[in-house]
């Protein structure tokens, strides 16, 4: 799996106290293994998708019609993989000094601005694909439910630098509602 | 603007508040809990609120009573019309369960009050404990419900931002309730200021409206679900006409939707009738309901938006509603959910000046002037374009929007939680992006819609200062 090249936290100098220190005004990007994932994520349907459309024709004695079947979905899975692939590429962030900017999306753009004052708090979760790739999302809360900071597809220890990092600026921002 | 009706005085033997705040409240604890004389009645001494506390025994009934209703009333009738007599001792026993039940309930819950915290645990098999800080209490209502008010009983609903965790006291006496609710705002002020004791605050209210129950009948027989419920009818007694079969079968499958645009008015007529509006020390008081009446504080400065909105039937008559947005919902409010979705009213109803008036009231100071979207906006929203507008000032976003019907929304920059850029894929062709601003509230937000893409993007880069100055300027929130 990923070696250190893969952390976008790994290339900056440690911090004094040990810890992994900031990059301002930087957009970061998820890891690539993010990328794998989606890509495995989307062969685990398309796979079996292809077989049972082959295995089908041969049975019914059609083969043309399975082979067809399975070309429409290996090209579907192909689109289905470059547009994933660019969500996957347009996924950013940025820590800035009061917020947290996150953007994504390929067809609808968005881009959020979340200051750390305004955080309830920051959760990280790891489904089993991404367990598997060693990868993690963090989230940050605020107190509107429209809020929308998702960062998926970082390294478990950078997901767990940054929450913690974003939890002590969230303490030290913090603002009532 | 002058008050269509004097609005009704304050419940009667609604208590001055507390002279004196019990030990574990303040910081410096040991004041003995000394009620001024004559202050209250001396049957409305609460007892040491430390100690646990059971709530009102009637509410074993409360509780269950609109289900022990149809109980009794399914099993009264054919015994009426002279039924079987066999299962009598079933009915019987089912109704045994659902008191004992009720019962249950009333034993495993209590409550107390201590440090400053609200605790409440209930539960017989999932016990649960909950917590309530003070400090951190957005409002507390005292809601009566139509069963309740029979027994004299009210339930006092504590809200906490976030909207998750329930806090409710059902059932107190009225009286108690009230005595309660104004201990804990005093308790709440007293930790916000550090102080030991609080001053003791007469509840002063300056009415400011009522609403007149005509109005607000008209404006809801001539409101969405009236006029479809109308339709609806009217549809059906034609199809009744011309092919009675048909009609039949179509009313026994539309009847529950019937019965659903129905109660959606009758809860908004039972929720909003002669709601009245009074300033008080705390924020703006509002007493509202006919069956189930209630009366909720909307707390200075913990306004998180506010919408006017004009239905497409009032647009004749110039009619308004106003509608504001606190954080965290009024806690187990299911039973109102319609109403709920539709946001709290602070004008049921009202003219162009009575809506301008209150808003200028809650958010003051509003100065924004609106700029119109780019004429190429057109193609993206055109059933909206022509009511699409958007402005910034120092401290507030206003947006107008709709396409039906009239919506203006408010958003204090100082409440916005996070802003987002969003430009879909005709925007983008078009050269428009979207502005959102997300708060805490959880039907109204401002959408800076389809402006042009640069004006967008130079919004995004300066709203977040923008907010955080706004924030910084804001003056401190008192307590609830």
């Amino acid at each position: 799996m990923g070696g250190p090249s893969d952390s976008w936290l790994s290339a900056r100098p440690a911090g004094p106290d040990g810890t992994l220190g900031p990059v301002l005004d930087e957009w970061r990007s998820p890891s690539p293994l993010l990328r794998r994932l989606r890509r495995t994520e989307l062969a685990l349907v398309a796979v079996p998708l292809i077989a049972a459309a082959v295995v089908a024709g041969l049975a019914t004695g059609a083969p043309a019609a399975g082979a067809a079947a399975a070309g429409g979905v290996l090209v579907v899975a192909v689109l289905v993989e470059r547009l994933l692939s660019r969500r996957v590429g347009r996924w950013g962030f940025a820590e800035r000094a009061e917020d947290l900017l996150v953007r994504r999306g390929v067809m609808f753009r968005r881009e959020s601005v979340i200051p750390y004052g305004r955080m309830q708090y920051v959760d990280v979760t790891a489904g089993p694909f991404e367990r598997a790739f060693g990868l993690a999302t963090v989230r940050m809360h605020t107190a509107a439910a429209a809020s929308d900071a998702r960062i998926p597809g970082l390294r478990r220890e950078d997901a767990a630098v940054l929450r913690d990092r974003l939890s002590a600026l969230g303490e030290s921002h913090l603002a009532g509602l | 603007m002058t008050p269509p009706d004097p609005p009704p005085a304050p419940p009667g033997g609604a208590p001055a508040g507390p002279a004196g705040v019990p030990p574990g409240w303040g910081e410096a604890a040991p004041v003995p809990w000394r009620p001024a004389p004559g202050a209250q009645p001396p049957d409305l001494q609460p007892p040491d609120l430390r100690q646990w506390q059971r709530l009102h025994p009637a509410s074993a009934i409360v509780r269950i009573g609109p289900g022990l209703a149809a109980l009794l009333a399914l099993y009264l009738l054919p015994a009426a019309a002279g039924g079987s007599r066999s299962d009598d001792w079933i009915h019987l026993a089912v109704v045994a369960l659902v008191l004992l039940g009720g019962l249950v309930t009333w034993l495993v819950t209590r409550w107390r009050l201590a440090d400053g915290v609200l605790q409440i645990e209930t539960g017989l098999i999932r016990r649960q404990s909950l917590r309530f800080p003070l400090t951190q209490i957005q409002a507390i209502d005292v809601v009566r419900p139509g069963m309740a008010r029979i027994f004299g009983l009210a339930e006092l609903r504590v809200r906490m931002a976030g909207g998750r965790s329930r806090g409710r006291l059902s059932y107190l006496t009225l009286a108690h309730a009230e005595a309660l609710r104004a201990q804990l705002l005093a308790a709440a002020h007293a930790r916000q200021a550090g102080q030991t004791a609080a001053p003791a605050r007469p509840p002063v209210e300056t009415p400011l409206y009522s609403i007149d129950p005509r109005r607000l009948l008209v404006s809801l027989l001539i409101s969405g679900p009236s006029v479809l419920l109308l339709a609806c009818v009217v549809a059906l007694a034609v199809l009744a006409t011309v092919a009675p079969g048909v009609a039949q079968g179509v009313a026994a499958g539309s009847i529950a939707y019937l019965f659903g645009f129905a109660t959606a008015i009758w809860r908004r007529f039972n929720g909003e009738y002669r709601l009245t509006v009074a300033d008080t020390a705390d924020g703006l008081h509002v007493r509202s309901g006919l069956v189930e009446t209630s009366a909720e504080t909307i707390p200075r400065g913990r306004v998180q938006a506010l919408r006017l909105v004009q239905p497409l039937t009032w647009r004749p008559m110039g009619w308004w509603r106003v509608e504001v947005d606190v954080a965290g919902k009024a806690i187990g409010g299911r039973r109102n959910r319609s109403a709920k979705q539709a946001g709290k009213a602070l004008l049921p109803v009202g003219t162009r000046s009575q809506a301008a008036w209150i808003t200028e009231r809650v958010f003051p100071g509003a100065s924004a002037s609106l700029l119109r979207p780019p004429g190429r906006a057109r193609w993206k929203s055109p059933l909206r374009y022509g009511r699409l507008s958007a402005g910034l000032d120092t401290s507030y976003a206003v947006t107008t929007s709709g396409r039906l019907r009239r919506v203006t929304d408010w958003v204090p920059l100082a409440k916005v939680q996070s802003v987002r850029y969003v430009q879909g894929p005709v925007q983008r062709r078009l050269g428009l992006a979207s502005i959102h601003l997300d708060t805490a509230g959880r039907s109204v937000f401002a959408v800076l819609r389809d402006r042009d893409e640069r004006e967008a993007a130079a919004w995004f880069a300066s709203l977040p200062d923008a907010c955080r100055h706004a924030r910084a300027e804001a003056p401190p929130i008192p307590a609830p």
